[in-house]
């Protein structure tokens, strides 16, 4: 009987505050160890938390955007535990009472068909510092720069099906933050990792089978292969006679394995219990009316838009919705060149194609919108051919200079003028003969040699349809 | 000097008959004579003192003046003073120089009050004798052989013996009050909230509140202003004016109905301290007060609700102690673990290690709801009774202390006995209300204490009436023989 793999992810989102949870510190990375750390991080004797409002608002946005409850009066809990990273011997979390519960969240797969993915709970958390264990022989360090950095921990239900749905689901997730302005999305940096919670079971079944946690995946490729290994790994154990431990695993990205970590912490009880030093956090109706005023086009809606609007097709208006930076970048392009066509096929194409080989993203893309807007109306007016076009993109993205400039300084513009091509189509057809006379007997394929000898003439520059036309009046 | 008021200070300091760096150096010279016997200070920060008291002679030749211009004050050493070691009276903290000023500090400070050095207390603040001091016990002025009381048994010895005009306190249980009760003096718990907690080491958060130690309730009124009030760096903190807690110190007492609690005259009670406070209190109704007879039914659960409540916040407020970033470090540890666990065993005390094992129990999984959960339920319902005993009168009066101060080494193989010293106090604690003690008279040669509960935020009511009483006795004025 077939398999079936259940998959809950723990997302992790960095919240996009400049200064943490509970402390004045700034979140900017990339400081000096423990420059970022004031007393209240530190854990000094004597400090106390509070709490940053930023973050309230912001996790309201998720929950509203997720069609979830906001609770009315939510509860920061400690969970106690040691470790040489966490500088309070606890953890400033929620527990009972998040702040987000009951959401949902659509999430539409490659083929286009759509599932709703249930979020069981949205909580408000602290990070904690890191052990740096590479940088002193025999010692370890700490760096709590980290410490009292915010995050919202979106847990979902176990409604994913396997690895590719998983995938879909945190792709979405990471698009709204991102809409939302909450999260910056960088999974390099850690602003945006996850949890699997993965288990199998007979399909069919509806009870749930033993699940590992995967922890701490940073990017979307390791979420897929953690999980297709984990369910091979599990089946193979089910189906050999053995049976699952509940335990915390660990994906190794070198050899695509999970394997069990040496946890302790399994065994924690963590003692949580309600954080004394905070006052449960009490939001009001009206509050969250003016955060939900707030809120912008979230991606399903612009999508939408994107359709009825620019007249795109489905997978198109996806592409271009899936972040915020990508669907401005599109409608600068179109507002500046009114060509809503050709600027998604060349946003989704050459654009997409050059981001991915340099590794940027749009937002640091060389090339501004007026200048692919001014690209795509030399192709509509007929000054370059789509060929030419591809070139002065390249030379646009080495930044040689802007479209205009650089078709006129490299005379690329496309000879458009009728006498032009004429006397180059008989130029061509006086010096093949043979070939002439093939093609008048029928032999009609020639004419994309005859359109060849002309273009090889020209460096590419003829416009190809008047040639084409020319030639056919000619033969 | 020593034997003066703040306000009799406050004004020799106004009329130029003495200058604060005289004063200063004349406390500073009382420490060096007779804090070798009391041991009531862990710290001594002379240079600090003079420094301080310069700057307030300068300010008042500049023309400034406030109720605390000048006038010198020792500090309970749980509040983070920069640049000074905070100990807790722990080992755990020997060596902890904090880098910040506890609110507290800062606004004494700035008020003009010159620190004389910071005061002996029970290890975290967990004792009612000053008895867990890693810095050794601290001795009661009135009787060198007997406890002063705790946690804040430093600033009390130390206010009562002359060594300092006016202390800082903190109290989670009983603290202030019954340290005052033992040693003579008047002390107040402010309202849950009144006064900032940022700066003072945490022992049970929910509970913690920070006050002040001195010899009259008009002493207190003229330094509560300066320390009380909104902080934004702390969340519990409360944001309501600061009343001028001076004002209204004179009027007279009539009208107002007081509540004598029937359940705090029965088993426990010292014969002699309940005939003082009974005393105590009929000299309050000839000032005028009504009697009205009430009752706190579920007063008796008090020390055990509290008994999990405070230890449960201090088992996690306590783990941040761990040996990594500051605090005492055991030599050479084998791994993580190891520094953990010795680093701990090595820096806590007998009764701090038995709070946080009773804290991390109740909290534990499978007692939670047994223990936690059952106590915040209890604790609801004590204050219920508060609330309600608030809707039939203005005050509350009764004994601060079962009895007087014990010997030196008593009650610290019995943990239970030592607990019940808080029995009168530590259910206001859990309720967050304000409440003080009161010099009222001698059992067995020793002080003892009447307590006076007030609704919340009337410690402007506290010290009216603490006030009016001192008017009309003299208990306060007394002075232990052996510290002229």
């Amino acid at each position: 009987m077939a398999w079936e793999a259940v998959v809950g992810l723990e997302i992790h989102a960095q919240l996009a505050t400049r200064s943490k949870i509970f402390s004045g510190a700034s979140t900017a990375v990339g400081a000096e160890p423990n420059r970022q750390a004031c007393a209240i991080d530190l854990g000094l004797p004597g400090v106390l938390p509070v709490l940053n409002e930023v973050v309230l608002r912001m996790a309201v946005m998720f929950g509203l955007a997720t069609n979830a409850t906001i609770a009315p009066c939510s509860i920061f809990a400690r969970k106690n535990y040691f470790y040489p990273d966490l500088p309070k011997g606890y953890q400033i979390s929620q527990y009972e009472s998040p702040i987000v519960e009951h959401g949902e969240l659509e999430v539409e797969f490659d083929d286009g068909s759509t599932k709703c993915i249930g979020i069981t709970r949205a909580h408000l958390e602290e990070d904690a510092g890191k052990s740096v264990h590479d940088l002193f022989p025999s010692e370890t360090g700490v760096d709590l720069n980290r410490a009292g950095v915010p995050l919202l921990e979106i847990v979902s239900e176990p409604d994913m099906r396997s690895a590719a749905e998983a995938v879909a689901y945190m792709r979405t997730i990471h698009s709204l933050v991102r809409y939302l302005g909450i999260c910056d999305g960088n999974m390099e940096e850690g602003s945006f990792r996850c949890d699997a919670n993965v288990s199998v079971r007979r399909s069919g079944d509806s009870a749930l089978g033993i699940r590992a946690e995967i922890k701490n995946l940073n990017s979307f490729r390791f979420v897929e292969r953690a999980i297709e290994y984990e369910v091979a790994r599990q089946i193979e154990i089910l189906e050999s006679g053995g049976s699952i431990i509940q335990e915390t695993r660990q994906y190794d990205s070198v050899t695509g394995e999970t394997r069990a970590m040496r946890g302790k912490e399994e065994a924690n009880d963590y003692r949580y219990f309600p954080d004394p030093d905070l006052l449960p956090v009490e939001l009001q109706s009206d509050y969250i009316d003016r955060v939900r005023d707030g809120i912008p086009e979230l991606p399903a809606a612009k999508t939408q838009r994107f359709m009825s609007q620019y007249g795109l097709g489905r997978r198109d208006a996806r592409r271009l919705t899936l972040s915020p930076d990508t669907a401005d970048y599109y409608e600068a392009v179109v507002r500046a060149s009114g060509q809503p066509k050709l600027a998604a096929n060349w946003i989704t194409t050459d654009l997409a194609a050059a981001l991915n080989r340099d590794g940027l993203e749009i937002y640091r893309c060389p090339i501004e919108p007026t200048e692919l807007a001014a690209l795509i109306n030399c192709i509509i007016d007929g000054t370059i051919s789509g060929t030419m076009a591809k070139k002065v993109f390249a030379a646009v993205w080495r930044r040689e200079g802007d479209p205009i400039s650089i078709i006129e300084k490299q005379d690329l513009s496309q000879v458009s003028d009728p006498e032009t091509i004429d006397n180059l189509v008989d130029q061509v057809l006086a010096s093949h003969p043979a070939q002439v006379d093939q093609y008048r007997a029928g032999k009609t394929k020639l004419l994309g040699f005859f359109v060849g000898q002309v273009m090889k003439i020209t460096r590419g520059q003829a416009n190809p349809e008047m040639v084409n036309h020319a030639l056919h009046r000619k033969l | 000097m020593h034997t003066l008021s703040v306000s009799a200070l406050g004004d020799a300091l106004r009329r130029g008959e003495v200058s604060s760096v005289e004063l200063t150096a004349h406390f500073l010279d009382r420490i060096k004579t007779h804090d070798r016997t009391l041991n009531s200070f862990i710290t001594v920060t002379d240079d600090i003192a003079l420094a301080d008291a310069a700057r307030a002679d300068e300010r008042r030749r500049d023309g400034s003046d406030n109720p605390l211009l000048g006038i010198p004050i020792a500090h309970k050493d749980i509040f983070c003073t920069r640049g000074v070691r905070t100990s807790c009276g722990s080992r755990m903290l020997d060596t902890f120089i904090a880098p910040y000023d506890a609110t507290v500090v800062k606004r004494l400070r700035s008020g003009g009050a010159v620190m004389l050095g910071k005061t002996n207390m029970d290890e975290f603040a967990m004792g009612s004798s000053n008895q867990t001091s890693w810095y050794g016990p601290v001795r009661n002025p009135w009787d060198i052989s007997r406890v002063p009381g705790g946690s804040s048994g430093g600033s009390a010895a130390a206010v009562a013996a002359g060594l300092a005009p006016i202390a800082t306190g903190t109290e989670t249980g009983g603290s202030i009050r019954q340290p005052a009760a033992l040693t003579g003096l008047t002390g107040l718990k402010p309202t849950y909230g009144r006064v900032s907690r940022y700066g003072m080491v945490a022992f049970a958060s929910s509970l913690d509140q920070a006050g002040i130690l001195a010899r009259s309730a008009e002493d207190i009124a003229l330094s509560l202003g300066a320390i009380a009030g909104h902080d934004p760096n702390d969340s519990t903190s409360v944001n309501r004016p600061v009343e001028d807690y001076t004002k209204t110190l004179e009027s007279d007492l009539s009208g107002l109905r007081i509540g004598v609690v029937k359940e705090q005259f029965g088993h426990g009670l010292d014969s002699e301290v309940g005939a003082i406070v009974q005393d105590a209190i009929s000299t309050l109704e000839r000032l005028g007060v009504s009697l009205v007879e009430i009752s706190l039914p579920n007063s008796a659960l008090a020390i055990p609700v509290y008994y999990v409540v405070a230890p449960a916040e201090a088992s996690s407020n306590l783990s941040r102690y761990d040996g990594v970033r500051f605090g005492h470090r055991a030599a050479h540890p084998v791994d993580i673990e190891d520094l953990f666990k010795r680093s701990r065993s090595e820096g806590f005390g007998e009764e701090v290690k038995r709070r946080i094992m009773i804290g991390t129990y109740v909290l534990s999984a499978g007692y939670y709801d047994a223990y936690y959960l059952k106590a915040q339920q209890v604790r609801r319902l004590i204050c219920a009774d508060f609330a309600q005993a608030f809707e039939q009168v203005d005050l509350i009066a009764g004994p601060t202390s079962p009895f007087t101060a014990f010997p030196i080494g008593e009650k610290m193989d019995d943990p239970v006995a030592m607990y019940l010293c808080d029995m009168y106090t530590a259910g206001i604690n859990l309720a967050g209300l304000p409440a003080l003690s009161a010099p009222a008279g001698f059992a067995h040669d020793l002080p003892a204490g009447l307590h006076l509960i007030g609704d919340h935020f009337r410690e402007g009511l506290l010290l009216h009436v603490a006030h009016q009483y001192q008017r009309a006795t003299d208990w306060h004025l007394k002075r232990p023989l052996r510290f002229p």
